[in-house]
């Protein structure tokens, strides 16, 4: 926990957020299964919307909500960057249509080829 | 094993990347001038004292639409890629009939009872995204949950095609209107502020973003309830 405690917490996100990149693009190359390429996408994904929530943060910044606790005359020393948020807002939305066509294609392929294995899918080979 | 290494060698170029990009990174201690200006303004400009719906409706309020958008298209993309001729449902429902067994008792009330909440809380996370954590696309989703949660507990429950199609391209075409309402009688495309901002913190005010919001939710909650029956179909016919 000391050692943690040395960094400050976005580059903690950001981190977390890099590794899940790299986690789902190595599943997306090397798995053969197209549910865990699936998978490998939805994780790149969501580590793509913490390397955005992370940049917006501000040293000891709360939600961009004014309130009793953060009132509108401090709220610019108060807050994080409200920018970003609403970005991932958007991202997470798209993702998960995205995906959502991407298991659609995976099921008329499974209804097709009766396998989702990618190996047994001869005709998109070259 | 070529292809391997070169995975293996394209992963440690990206780990190199994010290396540098995260040994560079210094937490900044004040907002953008952007950030900034939206925190200042946004307040007496929108009304809204959540800023991220201030910057989602309004000031991006475009990118909102497109979002919507873009749900709309993958919606009617998985309707597209997932249909069947009716023939062949026909005979998949008659063989579905055999196989399901009818829900017990105990899941049958729980999902009585606990539907209405679930969608309620729906309706309250969308009508307060100005006020608190939460809006449109939050609100639908918890919808949509609500959905998922009747699939589940009561597999042979049927959603009305019709009255999802209908409720999703009002509510598409209401946003559409209260945005040129916004060119009309305000600032331009998308701008809440063509009715009374009302007093500041109530449930009804912040001008058009609770009725925006709504649109979103309802929209939103009924494609991703739609998306979800698709694939319960596939599901129940393919068994």
């Amino acid at each position: 926990m000391n050692i943690l405690a040395d960094f400050p917490i976005s580059l903690i996100v950001l981190c977390s957020g890099f590794g899940l990149i790299l986690l789902g693009l190595w599943g997306m190359l090397t798995q053969r299964h197209l549910i865990r390429i699936i998978i490998g996408f939805s994780l790149m994904d969501t580590g793509i919307h913490m390397v955005m929530v992370s940049i917006g943060y501000v040293t000891g910044g709360t939600a961009p909500i004014i309130n009793d606790a953060v009132p509108m005359s401090e709220a610019v020393n108060m807050v994080v960057d409200p920018v970003p948020s609403a970005l991932v807002l958007t991202a997470i939305v798209i993702g998960l249509g995205v995906t959502a066509v991407m298991l659609s294609f995976a099921v008329r392929i499974h209804r097709a080829h009766k396998t989702l294995m990618i190996d047994k899918l001869t005709e998109s080979k070259w | 094993m070529i292809k391997r290494m070169f995975i293996f060698i394209m992963l440690a170029l990206m780990a190199f990347i994010f290396f540098n990009l995260a040994s560079n990174y210094t937490e900044s201690d004040s907002l953008s001038k952007l950030g900034q200006y939206y925190v200042e303004k946004g307040p007496q400009e929108i009304g809204a004292p959540n800023l991220v719906t201030a910057v989602v409706v309004t000031y991006r309020g475009l990118d909102t639409l497109g979002e919507v958008t873009v749900l709309f298209i993958s919606a009617a993309g998985v309707g597209l890629l997932l249909r069947r001729s009716r023939r062949k449902q026909d005979e998949q429902t008659k063989k579905s009939d055999i196989t399901h067994k009818a829900a017990s008792e105990i899941v049958e009330t729980a999902t009585e009872l606990l539907l209405p909440m679930i969608i309620l809380f729906g309706i309250y996370v969308f009508m307060n995204g100005h006020l608190s954590p939460g809006g449109g696309f939050q609100g639908g989703a918890i919808i949509a949950s609500g959905t998922m949660f009747l699939l589940l507990a009561l597999p042979e429950s049927h959603l009305s095609r019709l009255m999802i199609a209908v409720t999703e391209s009002l509510s598409g075409f209401s946003y559409v209107v209260v945005g040129v309402l916004g060119v009309i009688w305000a600032g331009g495309f998308l701008d809440n502020r063509f009715m009374e901002l009302g007093t500041y913190g109530d449930l009804f005010s912040a001008g058009a973003i609770p009725l925006i919001y709504t649109f979103v939710g309802l929209k939103v909650g009924f494609e991703l309830s739609a998306v979800l029956d698709r694939f319960r179909q596939e599901e129940s016919g393919s068994a």
